[in-house]
């Protein structure tokens, strides 16, 4: 489990991604898609979620393997799913890209939030 | 009991056996240090607070955070942050503070009830100074830490004069926001110092790019293109290129070239340069 306190957290998330990736035998594209991902949404974590923590693990189903990472805050969660997933669209200064963006980047996303509760962001990259 | 009567007591603890206590924690001390400190200093640094310790005491001193603590305090700053530049653990440097309690330890056998009573308040407040010593040790070594994170960030991120008006950054390493933003400063004053219209910044060396670090280059290259200079970015590996189209990040309007050689050749050819080749190679 990784605390997602400040910026520098976001770089370790990274490395433990890399070496998961690394060890789960994803090709070298994959790897990258899946680093960046993981970027994206610590980064939302800390900026919008206040802070929260980072699992992540080898994960396997039926004959498949691959990595995945959950990231979880309790800050103020998202009102409306379908605009913080529309490309471009930010509350903040950012590029609007995060969350859209890492759903194309893995293979499994899901995204949970309860207004004034929190987020939970869980993705999958299969290695092939 | 009033806290007049405690002070004396704690001062006839230090004072009893006078000079020889102070040489007693000399000794205790140098043991658990070995050369890294030399005797010399350690003796001056244990008698300055040792009486500093002794005349706040007599001052009816209460606490760490006393008044009349004021000058021990300093002394003790003072001890941790010359333990924590020379590398000494948190460990080694409380234990300066923790052995006068050892030291003193003998007066107990003597066994009067106020020897021991003056004995538990002095270890009371000598816990409360090593904590102190701790405290400060802790902060030195962040800022200490802090420091080299800066100066690392400083090394790690040259700008050089590839050419006459063309300067480049190679970026190697992870790119977080903080670096990714003094690179940027450095290539944008770069480019007014040189005199530069052609900038090259060559991410070869970068594992992966998401958003942040994208708008960090985008807004540079716009700040560069404002300030009558042109940018091209160059070693996009095929794994970002993925990964950036992926994202859905546009560069459009952005010169990208495979590798660092490629944009030079742009950034010569633009710049008015010629670049010829000789059939035969150079005579
Ligand atoms: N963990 C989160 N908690 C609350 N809001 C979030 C969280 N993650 C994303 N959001 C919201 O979704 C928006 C879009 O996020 P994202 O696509 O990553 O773009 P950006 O980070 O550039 O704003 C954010 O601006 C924010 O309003
Ligand atoms: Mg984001």
């Amino acid at each position: 489990m990784h605390p997602v306190e400040r910026n520098g957290d976001v770089v370790h998330i990274r490395q433990a991604i890399r070496a998961l990736a690394q060890e789960g035998g994803l090709s070298l594209v994959d790897q990258t898609k899946m680093i960046t991902a993981a970027s994206e949404l610590a980064r939302n974590t800390l900026i919008y979620g206040g802070g929260g923590v980072v699992r992540a693990g080898a994960v396997a189903k039926d004959d498949r393997r691959g990595v995945g990472a959950v990231f979880e805050d309790s800050g103020p969660g998202i009102a409306d799913v379908a605009q913080a997933m529309t490309d471009g669209w930010t509350s903040g200064t950012g590029m609007g890209l995060g969350l859209s963006g890492s759903r194309r980047l893995v293979d499994e996303f899901d995204l949970r939030t309860t207004p004034g509760e929190g987020t939970t962001v869980t993705i999958i990259k299969w290695a092939r | 009991m009033s806290e007049q009567a405690d002070a004396v007591d704690l001062v006839d603890l230090l004072s009893v056996e006078g000079e020889d206590l102070a040489a007693a924690w000399v000794r205790e001390v140098s043991g658990s240090l070995g050369r890294r400190v030399s005797a010399a200093e350690l003796e001056r640094e244990l008698r300055e607070l040792y009486e500093a310790l002794v005349e706040a005491l007599r001052q009816d001193a209460v606490d760490v955070h006393s008044e009349q603590m004021s000058e021990v305090r300093a002394l003790l700053t003072e001890l941790s942050r010359s333990r924590a530049r020379k590398g000494f653990s948190p460990t080694e440097t409380a234990i300066s503070v923790f052995a006068l309690k050892r030291v003193l330890e003998p007066v107990l056998r003597k066994g009067s009830s106020e020897s021991v009573h003056a004995y538990l308040q002095l270890s009371r407040l000598l816990d409360e100074l090593g904590l102190f010593t701790i405290e400060t040790y802790t902060q030195t070594r962040d800022a200490l830490i802090t420091a080299q994170a800066e100066q690392l960030l400083e090394l790690s991120t040259p700008v050089v004069r590839l050419w006459d008006g063309v300067i480049a950054v190679p970026l190697v390493g992870t790119l977080d926001s903080a670096r990714t933003q003094v690179v940027m400063e450095k290539l944008l004053q770069a480019l007014v110092d040189t005199g530069s219209e052609q900038a090259i910044i060559d991410i070869t060396g970068v594992p992966a790019v998401d958003t942040q670090v994208a708008q960090h280059l985008l807004k540079t290259i716009v700040a560069a293109r404002l300030m009558g200079a042109e940018c091209t970015v160059s070693g996009i590996s095929p794994q970002i290129a993925q990964t950036i189209v992926a994202l859905g990040i546009e560069f459009e309007g952005i010169a990208t070239k495979a590798s660092l050689a490629d944009a030079l050749k742009l950034a010569l050819r633009r710049s008015g340069v010629d670049l010829v080749a000789h059939r035969d190679g150079l005579r």
